[in-house]
């Protein structure tokens, strides 16, 4: 289920997303991959491990009186600890699903031309996440980019200059990537891809993409 | 000759006790977290009201989500960490940020306990490694973490010995996986 997934996503991004230092319009995208990549997922949660040594670490600020009281009362109330989350059937992992508001029936998809589609999930001001559809067969146009660009496969496959990707790997491209990605195989390829606004992190992607991409 | 608990035995027990909904192990680990907590949100830059509260919802969270902390995964330090991070950054985003999909252990089964007690052991490792960060170091892990972002020395951060805990979180993982899958 996870364990194929040969393009992960590199430590500073899973570092920024973890401290919650990572632009917002790629937290959708590096949520969704962790659900679908332990090799990511472990990395992720060792991140944290920094954090709850530096918590424990942390000089207590003493609570109010009462404090303990009214967290009592707060959770004599809650219902009983949640059980184990019922695997749902479908291709979206949970933080998919919500963004979504269900699976793959649930997109409103747009025809995008040559058979084609997107659904834009989330546009503010240049800084973007959709859903594409692109059929058996098919080539997107060389293309460059705005800022850092993170495509995850959910369905089939498409390959290109930098390799091929499948359910679960993440390409990653910036400024200096062009491109001509071709779906692989017979299945529809299905790709969540955000976009960030290139003058807003103009500063931080450089930085950000420097050690993976050799620019 | 018994050996006495050491501190990591100790928080898992009183997690345990947690999930089998006893209050009195509950407060406990209310009285060491709960402050450490507050002090965290008042480093990240929240005023003492706002802390206070927010402190008193994590806790409250760990109460009602104990069920889904993985002691082969996490130190209870860390599990708390992460509450109080999603926390933090909902706050300043006014929205829940996408979290990756749970994969806690259901009530039926359990993470095996040596697993648990070994990773336990390597988070008390790191706990020290950090312990040990010279001061200017340790600060800018710290604005990384706590919410003042640095970019320019988060390479600081990638230092730290993570690897033996890396690959124990993944181990972890490739059991849960196959617990998850049996019929």
């Amino acid at each position: 289920m996870t364990h194929d997934v040969t393009h992960t996503l590199p430590d500073e991004l899973l570092l920024a997303y973890g401290t919650g230092a990572l632009p917002e319009v790629f937290d959708l995208v590096v949520a969704t991959h962790v659900s679908l990549c332990d090799d990511s997922r472990a990395r992720l949660e060792s991140f944290d491990a920094v954090g709850g040594a530096l918590l424990e670490d942390t000089a207590p600020m003493a609570m109010d009186e009462g404090s303990l009281a009214a967290c009592m009362a707060r959770i004599s109330d809650s219902p009983a600890a949640a059980q184990r989350p019922a695997r749902r059937p479908g291709i979206f992992p949970e933080p998919l699903r919500k963004a979504v508001g269900g699976d793959l029936d649930k997109v409103a998809w747009r025809p995008i031309g040559m058979g084609a589609r997107q659904a834009i999930l989330q546009d503010t001001r240049g800084a973007s996440v959709r859903l594409l559809s692109i059929p058996p067969g098919a080539a997107m146009p060389d293309h460059g980019h705005r800022g850092l660009e993170l495509t995850l496969v959910l369905q089939g496959a498409f390959e290109d200059e930098f390799g091929t990707y499948r359910r679960g790997d993440v390409e990653i491209a910036d400024e200096e990537i062009d491109h001509m990605p071709r779906v692989l195989g017979d299945e529809t390829c299905i790709c969540l891809a955000a976009t960030s606004d290139r003058l807003r992190f103009h500063s931080l992607l450089p930085r950000l993409a420097q050690p993976f991409l050799r620019i | 000759m018994t050996l006495a608990p050491s501190t990591e035995e100790r928080w898992l027990a009183l997690i345990a006790r947690i999930r089998s909904r006893d209050q009195e192990a509950f407060a406990e680990l209310f009285r060491h977290f709960a402050p450490r907590v507050k002090g965290m949100l008042m480093k990240a830059g929240s005023d003492a009201a706002t802390a206070e509260e927010c402190a008193q919802e994590v806790m409250a969270t760990v109460w009602n989500k104990a069920a889904q902390f993985d002691p082969a995964r996490a130190s209870l330090a860390t599990w708390i960490y992460t509450i109080a991070r999603n926390r933090r950054i909902d706050m300043a985003r006014r929205a829940a940020r996408p979290e990756p999909e749970d994969l806690p252990w259901g009530p039926e089964a359990e993470p095996d306990q040596a697993d648990a007690l070994a990773f336990q052991q390597e988070s008390r490792a790191l706990a020290d490694a950090v312990r040990r960060l010279p001061d200017p170091q340790r600060k800018l892990v710290e604005q990384a973490y706590f919410g003042e972002m640095s970019h320019t020395e988060i390479a600081e951060v990638t230092g730290l010995p993570l690897g033996t805990i890396k690959s124990r979180i993944r181990l972890a993982l490739d059991r849960l996986r196959r617990e998850m899958t049996r019929p």
